[in-house]
């Protein structure tokens, strides 16, 4: 009778009351913050002689804006500098830890919760970041805020929200060899609809989801928004616990097991009810790659980019202005499309595991003359293993460029910037008009492997065939 | 902390057509780079209205006779992708006070609640009479009604729609709900020693 699903149960456990206008005052446990949406929340603070409530609940890190080919500050871009700047200030004075660039945990906000063991099944968390709905993969409710949140969470550990409804999305089978996860979000979302899911929270499950990774989860949790939901979770099983065991801010030995029961008990009870169920085949999932300028306008490897004259009419004006942008011609095969700049990272697909997929068929391989292609590893932990397995060499000796860690081309806050009209195979998570940093710059989304095979075809390749 | 109580918006308003207007596009990421939001109305739809020369674009919002618009009119999915609330805050800064479009994407429709700025969804049938109606004449006075769901121009009265708690918040002054969070102090510090972890 009673039963209810992980979001649910994370609500109630969390909720503070009800505020006035019939929203949940919602208690967050953990709160992430970064160098963008931060600063601004903090000077309302001080305008307002608030002080921090709980400061032991929020961590910090630097990603979006650092350079990731100079290490040396002051940075040569002013903004840039003083935003890291106040960022370690903000932190220093309000007692919130610091994943500064010199303590070797820095990186993408989205990376380094997980890596440290902050992001937990059945927690609340929030981060000035609409990618926030990443953490998802743990069991947890993570929610994307923008900066006037930011504020309220940092006064009271509080935000006022609406309850959302929940969609579950099951993906049963198997998926095809060379099929990623990033294939399957991006397939969802262009099923559902890049506002498909405007008031849910996806819960994601099936048999692909149970024999993913936790990072294969988390790239696909990281892309829910896309698809216009803000939070996406999977339910914890014992691969969540055994990825937590032994990180930095995972529980004690002496508190496992009860930890570890209790974040069982925030799984979806079998039978509960769901506002919505979509039923996904794995093995209708091809490599997907996008063509337009928003997440949904994505085909697979072998289908022709669509005409506008055979799409839904409301679609229509759509479909015209992403080909303008494009420069795609309506009904050819995406494949064969030229590109010029290749773009591994992001906190979609910047993780070890993409990184290890990648570099495990490079061997034999060149970048394209006259291509750019960089590798932006996640996180400066994520940069540390990948080089002690001898992955950068891998990509150097390939061509590509090694970087340090951050955002990068992702958004391009940082010197890393497409130049011109420049098409970019990418294995970010947007697609939009002048998302690289060039206002006619292109963007391809698509997985990192398929990424690589672009970059050493210098077009849009099906990675099978490439690397056999 | 008195709010105003926002029951309608009157001013006039500025056609930007189009679906899925996301926030890159409403203020590029390159502008994002400022420690508070002062100055951001300057950049407000950057790309889409100038060349990479500097040069004036053809746009509305460099039309002057949409320089004092006050309510912006636009298609479906308004605002989607990034939860930065420079977005809103750009339109804000720019004097923009409410926003009719198809509908919106859920962080930025709560990130323009807080400022007090109403979004409020209508038929695309609907979006396009208004459009049209204010490209015709940009003087044209409009009215976004919050107390009776309308949007009423020269002799017309279009249905309008927004989420009942929004608009609850927005009619009584309680559109920041910081508040109204910070006088839960013993609520708060239960929830906090009830959880399963620190
Ligand atoms: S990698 Fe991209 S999407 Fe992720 S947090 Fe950074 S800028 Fe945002």
């Amino acid at each position: 009778m009673n039963s209810k699903n992980l979001f649910e149960k994370v609500w109630d456990v969390h909720s503070v009351g009800e505020l006035a206008n019939g929203q949940t005052q919602l208690f967050i446990g953990r709160h992430l913050i970064h160098e963008v949406t931060s600063p601004q929340a903090f000077g309302m603070l001080r305008e307002k002689s608030l002080p921090i409530r709980y400061p032991e609940r929020t961590f910090a890190t630097v990603d979006h804006i650092v350079p990731t080919d100079e290490a040396s500050e002051p940075y040569s871009d002013i903004l840039a500098d003083a935003m890291i700047k106040e960022l370690r200030k903000n932190c220093a004075e309000s007692g919130v830890t610091f994943f500064d660039v010199d303590s070797g945990k820095q990186g993408i906000v989205h990376v380094v919760g997980p890596e440290q063991g902050l992001t937990q099944p059945g927690m609340t968390i929030a981060c000035g970041d609409s990618h926030t709905s990443t953490h998802g993969a743990f069991g947890a409710i993570a929610f994307g805020v923008g900066t006037s949140q930011v504020r309220d969470l940092l006064a009271t550990q509080t935000m006022a929200m609406s309850k959302l409804k929940v969609r579950r999305i099951n993906v049963n089978g198997d998926l095809g060899t060379g099929i990623y996860a990033k294939d399957v979000i991006l397939h969802i979302i262009r099923l559902l609809g890049v506002n498909g899911g405007t008031g849910f929270a996806y819960e994601y499950g099936g048999d692909v989801f149970d024999s993913f990774s936790i990072e294969e989860r988390m790239t696909a949790c990281n892309m829910s928004i896309e698809g216009g939901a803000r939070v996406g979770y999977v339910n914890p099983d014992h691969k969540t616990f055994t990825y937590l065991k032994g990180r930095p801010y995972s529980p004690s030995n002496e508190e496992w097991e009860k930890q570890v029961s209790t974040w069982s008990s925030y799984s979806s009870d079998k039978g509960c009810s769901y506002d919505d169920i979509v039923t996904i085949e794995g093995s209708e999932v091809a490599p997907t790659v996008t063509w337009g300028i928003n997440p949904g306008q994505a085909v697979a490897i072998g289908e022709n980019i669509p005409n506008p004259d055979q799409v839904a009419q409301n679609d229509r004006a759509g479909v015209i202005e992403a080909l303008d942008h494009m420069q795609l011609r309506a009904g050819s095969p995406i494949q064969g499309t030229k590109v010029d700049v290749a773009f591994i990272g992001s906190c979609t697909n910047g993780r070890l595991s993409d990184l290890e997929e990648v570099a495990a068929r490079l061997p034999g391989h060149k970048v394209r003359d006259g291509l750019k292609a960089i590798v932006v590893p996640g996180s400066q932990i994520v940069s540390k293993l990948a080089m002690e397995k001898g992955l950068d060499k891998v990509f150097i000796e390939a061509g590509f460029e090694w970087r340090a860690a951050g955002c990068s081309m992702c958004l391009a806050m940082n010197p890393d910037k497409l130049v011109g009209d420049q098409l970019c195979a990418s294995s970010s998570n947007r697609n939009f008009k002048g998302r690289q940093g060039s206002p006619t710059g292109r963007t391809m989304l698509m997985s990192p492997v398929m990424v690589a095979a672009a970059a050493v075809t210098g077009e849009v390749s099906d990675a099978r065939t490439v690397f056999g | 902390m008195n709010l105003p109580k926002i029951s309608q918006v009157t001013g006039r308003a500025i056609p930007v057509p189009g679906d899925d207007i996301d926030t890159d596009r409403i203020i590029p990421a390159r502008f994002m780079k400022c420690l508070t939001f002062d100055g951001l109305g300057e950049y407000l739809f950057y790309d889409t209205r100038f060349n990479a020369d500097g040069s004036e674009k053809l746009h509305n919002l460099n039309l002057p006779c949409f320089r004092d618009a006050s309510i912006m009119v636009s298609g479906a999915n308004f605002g989607c992708g990034s939860s930065r609330e420079h977005a809103p805050q750009s339109l804000y800064r720019a004097g923009l006070r409410a926003i009719v479009a198809g509908n919106f994407a859920e962080i930025f429709f709560g990130n323009s609640t807080n400022l007090g700025m109403p979004c409020v969804s209508a038929s695309r049938e609907n979006l396009e009479k208004l459009s049209s109606a204010t490209e015709n004449d940009p003087d044209l006075r409009v009215v976004v009604d919050l107390e009776n769901l309308q949007v009423r121009y020269g002799t017309e009265c279009i249905p309008c729609e927004i989420n009942p708690g929004a608009r609850e918040s927005l009619l009584n002054g309680t559109w920041d709900p910081l508040e109204e969070l910070l006088t839960a102090t013993n609520e708060i510090e239960e929830t906090a020693r009830s959880l399963p972890y620190a």
